[in-house]
């Protein structure tokens, strides 16, 4: 990131450039939100209805043995509500991504990718602020949970950190690759039903994989290879002090892999070269 | 607001130098580029340049290659073949430095209609790494000089279109580029709208020097003193200045010497 000196001229950019864009970024996508205040309603919403309707009606059904990196027999709520968290951060993923290409059909998106900064920086800067939104989100839940007798050790909420920007990094990077292969907005509800909810329910959110493993050794394989159920299972054990060494590898890897990928797609060189003009223009 | 009315925008020293030996470099020089959706042929070795300080039309039809080219020149789309230079920097080698030297208003709007003017301003300066002071003092003087001073707080969706045009340029220009690429900035504007954002375009050219290239396919928005670049069909039929390819094309005006090289019906193109 930092200046280079070509042609006897100063070249680049200094940190303090870096730093400013950034901010730019997360406070306007801040601002958006803000603005679009139903969507913070129903991003919270959604998990709600799942963890007072859902986990209740399930709570007899389905039991919980004592499974890492809990120490005793747990609610199925307390059980489902990493997976509701990830959910959160799923949608949020899904959401900016959409709000990318809306921005790409309206033609903000420009504004953004003819800045003179590296492209790849701007990408990352944009996952970041749809991360830090998402944060808003779970920790908005985490507290209405803890009224629900969801209650994580205290030091939980600050350990569960690192672990949902990472989660939040790696689906903000998969909703940005799979944005990068849309053209239009009415596209995205096709992606919606193959990609959230697959993701969703073939993982470790609603049940232990070993109950999975014990009804469906097939669907055992695909949750285990879901990097989801790994992004689920990296915030369970976060929130308990602890870490999945495993699931940290497959998220840390697979939000690389996104993030290449979506800088890939979007190089004007490569992704958008192969589209043609915005409807209307020549 | 007419033409000696028309507000001007301070610049400043540029913030990014141009090459050493700026003075003899075109503000933008396209060489024999050439680009292709599939199959089909956008652009064919089109080459010319726009001088510094100098207002250049790029006049062709729908379909032209217009937009296409602008998105090349503004990195959106890859260059297939050819090169692209900003002030002598090489657009896919050194993006940076080109992009920095540029300013653009796109065809589609491309402000956020939900947040503010001042915002929208603010974000832009974020993006060329503008810190917060200076940005909101270069915003509050663009803001000032386009009439909009009072409308800083507005939602941008209240705005008229031509004040949107208008704010479009002012913030094309708050990064101080010393190229400014406008891609048929007065479409669906009335008359007077489109004549406020001419003149203010030229006096642009005029008192601070900026490099214009100017897309459209309104004849009427051409000017004799312009320099003057023919896309038809992805491909360069004529350029120079106006009197140059008037000459060339043995026509008295502008939109003879079109319908003479393009083949085009009379008034296929009147606004």
């Amino acid at each position: 990131m930092s200046s280079t000196t070509v042609n006897g001229r100063h070249r680049g950019f200094s940190l303090a450039e870096y730093t400013t864009c950034l901010n730019g970024i997360v406070w306007r996508e801040a601002l958006r939100f803000l603005h679009q205040r139903e969507r913070f309603v129903s991003a919270l919403v959604r998990p709600l209805v799942w963890l007072f309707i859902f986990a209740a009606g399930f709570r007899q059904v389905l039991g919980i043995s004592i499974i890492p990196p809990y120490e005793t027999y747990i609610l199925y709520e307390v059980y489902i509500a990493p997976g509701l968290i990830t959910m959160i951060q799923l949608f949020n993923g899904m959401q900016s991504s959409l709000s990318m290409v809306y921005d790409r059909e309206m033609g903000n998106m420009r504004t953004l990718l003819v800045s003179p900064l590296p492209r790849w920086y701007l990408l990352f800067c944009k996952l970041l602020a749809g991360t830090a939104v998402s944060l808003l989100q779970v920790y908005a839940f985490l507290l209405i949970a803890w009224f629900w007798d969801i209650t994580p050790p205290p030091l939980g909420y600050l350990t569960v950190l690192p672990a949902l920007i990472l989660s939040g990094l790696m689906l903000g990077a998969l909703g940005m690759l799979i944005s990068s292969g849309i053209k239009q907005l009415e596209n995205f509800a096709g992606v919606m039903n193959f990609v959230i909810f697959p993701m969703f329910f073939a993982s470790s959110a609603l049940y232990p994989l070993w109950r999975v493993q014990e009804g469906s050794p097939m669907l055992y394989y695909v949750c285990q290879w879901n990097p989801f159920t790994h992004a689920v299972e990296l915030i369970r054990f976060a929130l308990y002090g602890q870490v999945n060494w495993i699931s940290l590898a497959v998220v840390g890897g697979c939000t690389a892999a996104f993030m290449i990928g979506a800088i890939f797609a979007y190089d004007p060189s490569r992704g958008l070269a192969r589209r043609g003009p915005a409807g209307g223009e020549t | 607001m007419t033409a000696t009315e028309a507000p001007s925008i301070t610049q400043t020293s540029p913030d990014v130098p141009a090459r050493p030996n700026a003075a003899a470099t075109p503000a933008l020089s396209i060489d024999s580029i050439s680009h292709s959706y599939g199959t089909r042929r956008a652009l064919i070795d089109v080459e010319f340049t726009v001088p510094p300080a100098s207002f250049t039309a790029l006049l062709g039809l729908n379909g032209a290659g217009k937009s296409t080219l602008f998105s090349l020149v503004t990195r959106l789309f890859g260059i297939q073949t050819g090169r692209i230079g900003i002030f002598g920097h090489d657009i896919g080698r050194e993006p940076s430095e080109a992009l920095r030297l540029l300013g653009v208003v796109f065809q589609p709007r491309t402000l956020d209609l939900d947040l503010s003017v001042m915002q929208n301003l603010l974000y832009h300066a974020a993006l060329h790494g503008i810190g917060r002071r200076e940005a909101r003092q270069r915003a509050d003087q663009v803001l000032t000089q386009i009439g909009l001073a009072d409308r800083a707080g507005s939602k941008v969706r209240d705005l008229s279109g031509g004040q949107m045009r208008r704010l479009e340029i002012a913030r094309a220009l708050l990064h101080r580029p010393r190229l400014l690429l406008l891609d048929e900035a007065t479409v669906g504007l009335d008359v007077k709208a489109r004549a406020d954002i001419l003149s203010h375009v030229r006096q642009l050219v005029a008192d601070e020097g900026i490099g214009v290239l100017w897309a459209t396919h309104l004849f009427d928005e051409i000017m004799p003193g312009d320099n003057l670049v023919i896309l038809h069909q992805g491909r360069v039929l004529a350029r120079g200045e106006v009197a140059q390819v008037l000459g060339e094309a043995g026509a008295q005006d502008v939109n003879s010497a079109f319908m003479r090289l393009t083949g085009a019906r009379p008034g296929i193109a009147a606004p």
